[in-house]
């Protein structure tokens, strides 16, 4: 009988980045191939955790820790066939999660450029949360059903 | 990632090719405004070759559609897969563009 254990680089991603934009996209394909191992659904695949990451990450790197490329953004990823739970961490002093949350389909707020990202994750996402731990966390929650 | 521009009649079309995120709307959007800077004022973005979008490139096309109206053109899009045009709809950025099911119907009357 084939025992029924995922293995670990299936499982898990444990990762330090530089504070640029450039590493997102890599980090997103990690992450989403994990979930694909683990039976997601196509839309999560597709939309859902790429978007909420990239988020995570670019509000890690361009606000937590500046852009500044000496800083780095610890990401964790622990996936298995109930839930994803993302941990983005970085060097920032954290951030007020409710009240940085707008509401960008407001009609004063729809032809702003920016005020989408914190609203997208929080949509997109089943859980998020914000602590400080050592540093700026992140932590993002998605069921897979 | 890349970005490739073509020409229909007095349309620019613009089309996506992999992911529209914050390491590269830059290039889209200086793409766009070189094009208006020769003149163009009717922008076709097609997305039919597009991974996934998020806020940052969301709002490139926010500020891509307001300048181009204060300069009397327009811009649109073509080709939101599904999950796309959910983006678009979360956002209530599906009321903002004129948003084409082809590239084809989208040039019909622009």
């Amino acid at each position: 009988m084939t025992p029924r254990v995922t293995p670990a680089e299936q499982r898990q991603l444990d990762v330090r980045i530089p504070s640029d934009v450039q590493y997102i996209e890599a980090i997103v394909e990690q992450v989403v191939l994990r979930c694909a191992a683990h039976s997601y659904p196509r839309r999560h695949l597709a939309l859902n955790v790429p978007v909420a990451l990239t988020e995570a990450l670019s509000n890690a790197i361009l606000r937590g820790n500046h852009d500044d490329a000496a800083r780095s953004v610890h990401v964790r990823a622990d996936v298995d066939s109930s839930r994803l739970v993302l941990e983005v961490r970085d060097e920032g002093t954290g951030f007020d999660l409710e009240a940085c949350t707008e509401d960008p389909t407001t009609p004063e707020n729809l032809l702003r450029e920016d005020g989408r990202g914190l609203f997208l994750m929080r949509r997109l996402m089943d859980h998020v949360e914000r602590f400080s731990d050592g540093g700026n966390v992140v932590r993002l929650i998605l069921h897979r059903a | 990632m890349s970005f490739s521009v073509t020409t229909r009649g007095d349309v620019c079309i613009v089309e996506v090719e992999g992911q529209l995120i914050v390491g590269n709307r830059q290039e889209l959007k200086q793409k766009i405004l070189d094009e208006l800077d020769k003149g163009t004022r009717k922008v076709l973005v097609d997305f039919a070759r597009t991974g996934y979008i998020d806020s940052s490139g969301l709002g490139v096309l926010v500020s891509l559609a307001k300048k181009m109206r204060e300069m009397g053109g327009d811009l649109r899009l073509a080709n939101l897969n599904d999950d796309l045009q959910t983006l678009f709809e979360l956002t209530k950025l599906d009321t903002l563009f004129q948003i084409s099911e082809t590239r084809e119907r989208a040039l019909e009357n622009f």
